[in-house]
C-alpha cells in the first residue's frame, strides 16, 4: 500500500489505463497544460501528448458528443465536465444519445465512455458550481453512476469504469480531492455495483455516499463514545446499486439513516429507501427510515448558509441518536 | 461533366428505391400497418444520393430523423429497413428503434437521430477517432436547416474545424423546420455562409440536381480525406410531404409545393440521362420497376417476420 490523495488516485487510474490501452483518451476543458480545474489530470499531457489529453473549447455539448461519437467507434474516451452543474449543457448528448444509442440500435452498438465530473458544495462557489445532480443520471436507463468516497475506491472504480462498455458518470467530490488514503501498489479494480461496509456496527445502518462517508464515519466515532454502534454502508455506485449489502445490514440493525448531500426531494436516498421498503428487509425495520439530505434550495454562497444546507457531522450524530432513541 | 453510365444508372436506381420505399411506407401507415410516425424525404432524393455516392463503402454516415434516403443510399438492406418499420425482430434495430432510429452499424451508417441536430456533435467524435487512428476514412454528417439553429451546431462545427477533422457536414435545406420557413429562421441568404465563421469551406448547391450535389460532395470528401478538414455543404431542396404525420400543412401553399414538384429531382435526372443518350426510356422504366419489386419483396419479408419476444424487452440497455 501507498498513501495518496483522492486526486492522485484518479490521476493514477487515468495514467495506467492510458498506458494499458491506446484507445483511452482524455477530452475536456483545460485538461491539458492546466491539468483540469482541480489539477486532476496535471502532467498527463506531457506524458501522452495533446492528441490523447485533448483540450477543448468551452463546449460541453460538443465534448459529450465527441466522446459519444468516438465511443461508438470503439475508442474509450474519458471526458471531463469541469463542474457537475455544467452537465446540464451536455444533457442531450448524455441522456438522449450516449445512454440510448445502444438500445435504440437493437443492442448492436456500444458506448464505452466515462464522464468525470466534480460535484458537491463546500467551496463557496454558490449555486452554479456546487450541485449534486447524480439522481438525474440514476434515473436514465443506459447510464451507470459511480460516486467514490476514498482514494482506494476512486482508483479501483475509475479503472473499472474505463473498462466498462457503457457510459459511466463518475462523480468526484471537490472536498475529497485532497483527502489521503492507502492505495495498493499493484493493479486492481472494484466491480461496479459493489457496496462497501466502511464500518461494522449493530445498532443502526447509515447509508452514505461521497463526502457524506467521511462525515458519517466521524459521526460514528462520536456515537460510539455515546454507546451507539453504527454500521456505515457506502454504495459506491448508485447504478447499478448493490441492494443486497444494504438489505443485509438493515436486517442486522433494524434501523436505517440515509445521508447524502444532494437535495432531499427526488434524491438517490428516496430510491434507496424505496428499495428497502419493497424488500424483505422492511420486515426487520424497528423504526421508520430517516433521510438526511441537502435542503431543497439552490446552494447558497454565504459560508454559514452553505454549511447549513448540507448535513454535517453534528447533524448525523443528532439524527442517529434520535433514530436509535 | 461527362456522364459515366454505370454511376448514373446506380444513382437513378437508388433514387427510385428511396422514392418508392417512402411512398410504400406512407401507404402502409395509411393502412395502419406502421406504428408511430415517420418523416418522409420525398423530393429530397438527389441530396441523399448525390452526397452518399461520393463516399467509399468504408466511410461513415450519421443521419437524421428524415433519414430513409441516407440509409438506402448507403446500401442498407431494404428488407431489414422495412422490418424495422413494422417493428419486427428481424429489423435493423430489432424493432426497438423504428423509422427515426435506424442504424446499420455494419454498413457504417451510425444511425438516424430523433433529436434535431443531435448527430452533429457525434460526427466530431467519429471524425476524431478516425483521425487519431490515422485511417483515411471519413464521416458524413447530415442535418437539416432547422438543426443549423441548434447550439450543438455551433459547438460541433467549431471543434471539427479547429481539429481539421475528416468530416463532411451536409445541410439539407428543405426550406422548413417543421412549419418555420428558412426565411423566418435565418437572417442570411445561404446557411453555408456560416462556414466562414468556423474557418471551413462552405458550399451551396442545387439539392435537386444529383450530379451537382455529387460533384460538390466529391470535392468535400477529397478535402476531408486528404487532411484538408471539414466542409459545410448545403443542398437546397424541398420536402413534398408534411413534416411528419401530424402536419396539417397550414404554413405553405399548394402552388409552392406544385412549383417544387415540377423540379422533381428524379424526373430531372432521368430526362437529362435520356437527352444525353446515357440510357434509354425503356431502361429507365426497367430501373423503376426493379426498385418497385425490391420494395414489394421487402414488405413481404417484413410482414412475414416475427414480432420481438416480449421476454427480451430488457435486452440491449447495457452492454
Amino acid at each position: 500500500m501507498k498513501e495518496m490523495t483522492y486526486a492522485e488516485a484518479v490521476r493514477e487510474a487515468l495514467r495506467e489505463e492510458m498506458i494499458r490501452d491506446d484507445s483511452v483518451f482524455l477530452i475536456g476543458e483545460d485538461v491539458g497544460t492546466y491539468g483540469g480545474a482541480f489539477g486532476v489530470s496535471y502532467g498527463l499531457v506531457d506524458e501522452f501528448g495533446e492528441d490523447r489529453v485533448r483540450d477543448t473549447p468551452i463546449s460541453e455539448a460538443g465534448i459529450m458528443g465527441a466522446a459519444t461519437g468516438a465511443a461508438l467507434m470503439g475508442m474509450r474516451p474519458v471526458a471531463e465536465i469541469m463542474f457537475m452543474d455544467f452537465t446540464t449543457i451536455a444533457m442531450d448528448q448524455l441522456v438522449n444519445q450516449a445512454a440510448k444509442l445502444r438500445f435504440m440500435f437493437g443492442g448492436k452498438a456500444k458506448v464505452p465512455l466515462v464522464l468525470r465530473t466534480p460535484g458537491g458544495s463546500g467551496t463557496g462557489a454558490a449555486a452554479h458550481h456546487s450541485q449534486s445532480l447524480e439522481a438525474w443520471f440514476v434515473h436514465v436507463p443506459g447510464l451507470k453512476v459511480v460516486m467514490p468516497s476514498t482514494p482506494y475506491d476512486a482508483k479501483g472504480l475509475l479503472v473499472a469504469s474505463i473498462r466498462d462498455d457503457n457510459p459511466v458518470i463518475f462523480v468526484e467530490h471537490k472536498l475529497l480531492y485532497k483527502t489521503k488514503g492507502p492505495v495498493p501498489e499493484e493493479e486492481y479494480t472494484i466491480p461496479l455495483g459493489t457496496a462497501d461496509v466502511k464500518r461494522t456496527g449493530r445498532d443502526l445502518t447509515i447509508v452514505a455516499t461521497s463526502i457524506m462517508v467521511p462525515r458519517v464515519l466521524a459521526a460514528a466515532e462520536t456515537l460510539a463514545g455515546q454507546g451507539i454502534d453504527a454500521e456505515v454502508v457506502d454504495p459506491r455506485t448508485l447504478k447499478p446499486l448493490d441492494e443486497e449489502t444494504i438489505f443485509k445490514s438493515v436486517i442486522k440493525t433494524g434501523r436505517v439513516l440515509i445521508a447524502h448531500e444532494a437535495c432531499k426531494t427526488g434524491g438517490a436516498g428516496a430510491e434507496i429507501a424505496a428499495r428497502i421498503v419493497e424488500s424483505d428487509a422492511f420486515n426487520y425495520l424497528d423504526a421508520p427510515i430517516v433521510r438526511l439530505a441537502g435542503l431543497d434550495i439552490p446552494v447558497p454562497y454565504n459560508r454559514n448558509l452553505e454549511r447549513r444546507m448540507v448535513p454535517q457531522v453534528e447533524d448525523i450524530v443528532a439524527a442517529a441518536r434520535e433514530l436509535v432513541g | 461533366m461527362k456522364l459515366k453510365r454505370e454511376l448514373c444508372v446506380r444513382m437513378l436506381s437508388k433514387m427510385y428505391e428511396i422514392r418508392i420505399f417512402e411512398e410504400t411506407v406512407d401507404d402502409l401507415f395509411a393502412r395502419g400497418l406502421v406504428h408511430g410516425t415517420m418523416h418522409l424525404s420525398i423530393g429530397q432524393e438527389a441530396s441523399a444520393v448525390g452526397s452518399v455516392f461520393a463516399l467509399r463503402d468504408e466511410d461513415y454516415i450519421l443521419s437524421t430523423h428524415r433519414g430513409h434516403g441516407h440509409c438506402i443510399a448507403k446500401g442498407a438492406d431494404i428488407n431489414l429497413m422495412m422490418a424495422e418499420f413494422l417493428g419486427k425482430e428481424t429489423g435493423y434495430c430489432r424493432g426497438r428503434g423504428g423509422s427515426m432510429h435506424i442504424a446499420d452499424i455494419e454498413g457504417r451508417n451510425l444511425g438516424a437521430n430523433g433529436v434535431v441536430g443531435g448527430g452533429i456533435p457525434l460526427a466530431v467524435g467519429v471524425g476524431l477517432s478516425l483521425k487519431m487512428r490515422q485511417t483515411d476514412e471519413i464521416v458524413m454528417g447530415f442535418f437539416g436547416d432547422g438543426a443549423a439553429n441548434q447550439g450543438a451546431f455551433h459547438e460541433a462545427l467549431n471543434m471539427a474545424a479547429i481539429w481539421t477533422l475528416p468530416v463532411v457536414y451536409v445541410c439539407e435545406n428543405n426550406q422548413y423546420g417543421m412549419s418555420m420557413s428558412t426565411n423566418r429562421a435565418f437572417k442570411i441568404e445561404r446557411i453555408a455562409q456560416r462556414a466562414d465563421g468556423y474557418g471551413m469551406v462552405g458550399v451551396t448547391v442545387d439539392g435537386n440536381d444529383v450530379l451537382e450535389v455529387y460533384e460538390a460532395a466529391a470535392k468535400a470528401v477529397d478535402r476531408a480525406r486528404s487532411g484538408g478538414g471539414p466542409t459545410l455543404l448545403e443542398c437546397v431542396t424541398y420536402r413534398w410531404k408534411g413534416h411528419s404525420k401530424s402536419d396539417q400543412e397550414r404554413y405553405r401553399t399548394k402552388d409552392e409545393i406544385e412549383a417544387w414538384k415540377r423540379r422533381d429531382p428524379i424526373k430531372l435526372f432521368r430526362e437529362r440521362l435520356l437527352t444525353e443518350g446515357v440510357i434509354t426510356d425503356q431502361e429507365a422504366a426497367g430501373f423503376e420497376e426493379q426498385a418497385s419489386r425490391t420494395i414489394a419483396e421487402a414488405v413481404e419479408f417484413a410482414k412475414s417476420s416475427a414480432e420481438p419476444d416480449p421476454d427480451t424487452i430488457l435486452e440491449g440497455v447495457y452492454a
